[in-house]
């Protein structure tokens, strides 16, 4: 096996993901297909080569640093599924 | 007269001529959605009367003569591209009811042309499927035969362009999801070079591959979209400042001069006897033209697949990292803590195959495996970009499949994850190494289902593929087929 459901259980919680024991277990089976299948580019010996980042050779792209109008407020707040007209509101952490 | 069945460049001549109006023409495009929808549920998202007000808008335009250059256009859109005011739910529950509070880049760009938004149309959630089959709302048709899948992640693109549910659509293309929707449902489908259109406000699935482009019902509506979707945008860092041709100036007779590499790769075993048909045809047509074609090799076409499932889900799992029920999207309310409530929301919210994505992509981040996973996978992407690099050293284009099979049946593979991942085996190159890619209509499965020829080339070559791509459409003559079963 390359991932135990003990791992899956360990990534979905890394990841924020609550799952039942009944969905890591079939999760494991279809991952470890799916990294066995990926294993094969150990075929290949990629030593010195360089790993792409980007598609497209674009250095950078810097630009001028100006102060630019943002969304209003209110339209930022509209989306929120709790919000007190200043803020977005969650439950209480401390 | 049927308007709906028309063309951009069709419809634009009679727009200018008054032969139609904007409304009018928007009204009979509604009509048909109203006649064909239910068996092709192509919309999540239908806006019927702000259509009308656009179009009204387009005829005054229109009238004065200074529309632009869809003016009352009617189209459908990806259900990834915010649209201001118009629901985008990515095909996701955790996207349900966002408004979005601005547009993509590309959709201000359509709406500048006077086009007519028609409405929002359906994808695998977030973008991650090949057969449309993991959206939340139930999935698309294939109009030539609704029992079998449109193809993904564009589905519902491809499928409204295809049943005449709009005059055109847009889509995003992550590892073949225009390419192979559009050669499932017989239309044409381009995916640009990656930095040629701003992806400002589209959805992020995986950064580093995702680009939209156009599903057209043939190759000159493709190039009418892509001058006025492609330019350098400041707001997306990856845009290219990179001269933006006029397309249709590639939409030239003969081939004289083209060099077609056929990459042997490609025509892999498990390829569709049918399909290989009608690959080979369309190639001898092509040579006909006056192309000349030459055998190629692409050694690493082999790994595309494997690099493709570690470097995608990888930006995934942190592209949707954002997605927390705090600020958008959905929220568990029952949940008391804030890490419950993270969890919850992001369990009820995500699909099956999101999830999934996230899991490999967190997995292959994580410490210990990146350099196994991540790291290796980056770099046969650098070796999968050099092979592309070398053939386009001896040819203009590639011709070959885009799928190796024609369409499928709807579930027929809906647990088997890694199956339906293989199918993405000829699309995917491209997403990882940045070039364009069409697929262009050739031919039909003995099932009457629609069979597609893809053309690549070089970074910003897009005129070579469409006018390889135009000789094609202009002596196969199907592009204008459409389906008789709706």
């Amino acid at each position: 096996m390359k991932i135990t459901p003990q791992e899956v259980s360990h990534v979905a919680d890394l990841a924020r993901l609550h799952m039942s024991q009944e969905e890591i277990d079939a999760m494991a089976k279809q991952l470890d297909d799916i990294l066995t299948y990926v294993a094969k580019l150990n075929e290949l010996d990629t030593g010195s080569i360089v790993p792409t980042t980007h598609a497209i050779s674009i250095v950078n792209a810097f630009r001028e640093d100006e102060v630019k109008l943002s969304l209003e407020r209110e339209k930022t707040l509209a989306n929120a599924p709790q919000q007190n007209s200043e803020s977005f509101v969650v439950p209480k952490v401390i | 007269m049927s308007f709906y069945r028309l063309t951009i460049h069709e419809l634009r001549e009679m727009l200018a001529t008054g032969k139609v109006s904007a409304v009018e023409l928007t009204r009979d495009v509604l009509a048909r959605i109203e006649k064909v929808e239910d068996k092709v549920k192509a919309y999540i998202t239908l806006d019927p009367e702000g259509a009308i007000e656009q179009a009204e808008a387009a005829d005054k335009v229109i009238k004065t003569g200074t529309g632009g250059e869809l003016c009352g256009i009617p189209l459908s859109i990806k259900d990834v591209l915010c649209t201001e005011g118009m629901r985008t739910t990515c095909g996701s529950r955790m996207l349900e009811n966002f408004v979005p509070p601005y547009d993509a880049t590309a959709i201000a760009k359509l709406k500048q042309a006077g086009a007519v938004l028609l409405g929002k149309v359906s994808m695998d959630e977030f973008a991650m499927g090949s057969t449309s089959e993991n959206c939340a709302f139930g999935p698309p048709r294939n109009p030539w035969n609704t029992e079998y899948i449109c193809g993904g992640s564009s589905g519902g693109s491809a499928a409204s362009v295809a049943a005449d549910e709009c005059i055109a659509s847009l889509g995003t293309d992550t590892g073949g999801s225009i390419r192979q929707p559009a050669s499932h449902c017989g239309v044409v489908g381009m995916k640009p070079t990656y930095g040629r259109v701003s992806r400002y406000g589209l959805v992020a699935f995986a950064s580093s591959l995702d680009q939209i482009g156009p599903l057209t019902k043939d190759v000159t509506d493709c190039a009418l979209m892509m001058n006025v979707l492609s330019g350098y945008d400041a707001k997306d860092s990856t845009s290219v400042q990179q001269r933006v041709p006029d397309f249709t100036k590639a939409l030239k007779e003969g081939l004289r001069g083209i060099k077609i590499g056929i990459p042997k790769e490609y025509f892999i075993k498990g390829l569709d006897p049918e399909v290989e048909k009608a690959v080979q045809h369309s190639i001898n047509v092509l040579r006909d033209a006056g192309a000349e074609t030459v055998e190629v090799s692409l050694p690493h076409n082999d790994y595309c697949v494997a690099v493709y499932y570690l470097v995608a889900p990888a930006e995934a799992s942190s592209n949707l990292a954002r997605y927390d029920g705090v600020r958008y999207g959905f929220r568990d309310k029952d949940s008391e803590t804030l890490l419950d409530m993270y969890k919850n929301s992001r369990s009820k919210g995500f699909g099956d195959e999101v999830k999934r994505r996230i899991i490999i992509g967190t997995y292959a981040l994580s410490s210990g495996y990146y350099d196994a996973y991540y790291k290796k996978a980056s770099q046969v992407r650098t070796q999968i970009t050099a092979d592309f690099k070398k053939v386009f050293e001896v040819c203009d284009v590639l011709a070959s499949p885009v799928t190796p099979t024609p369409a499928w049946k709807l579930g027929e593979k809906i647990d088997d994850p890694l199956s339906v991942y293989l199918s993405d085996i000829l699309t995917i190159s491209a997403n990882l190494a940045g070039i364009p890619g069409i697929s262009v209509p050739c031919g039909f499965s003995g099932a009457g289902l629609p069979i597609g020829l893809q053309i690549q080339g070089a970074h910003f070559q897009e005129e070579k593929l469409l006018t390889v791509a135009y000789n094609l459409e202009q002596r196969l003559h199907i592009s204008h087929l459409r389906t008789e079963n709706l």
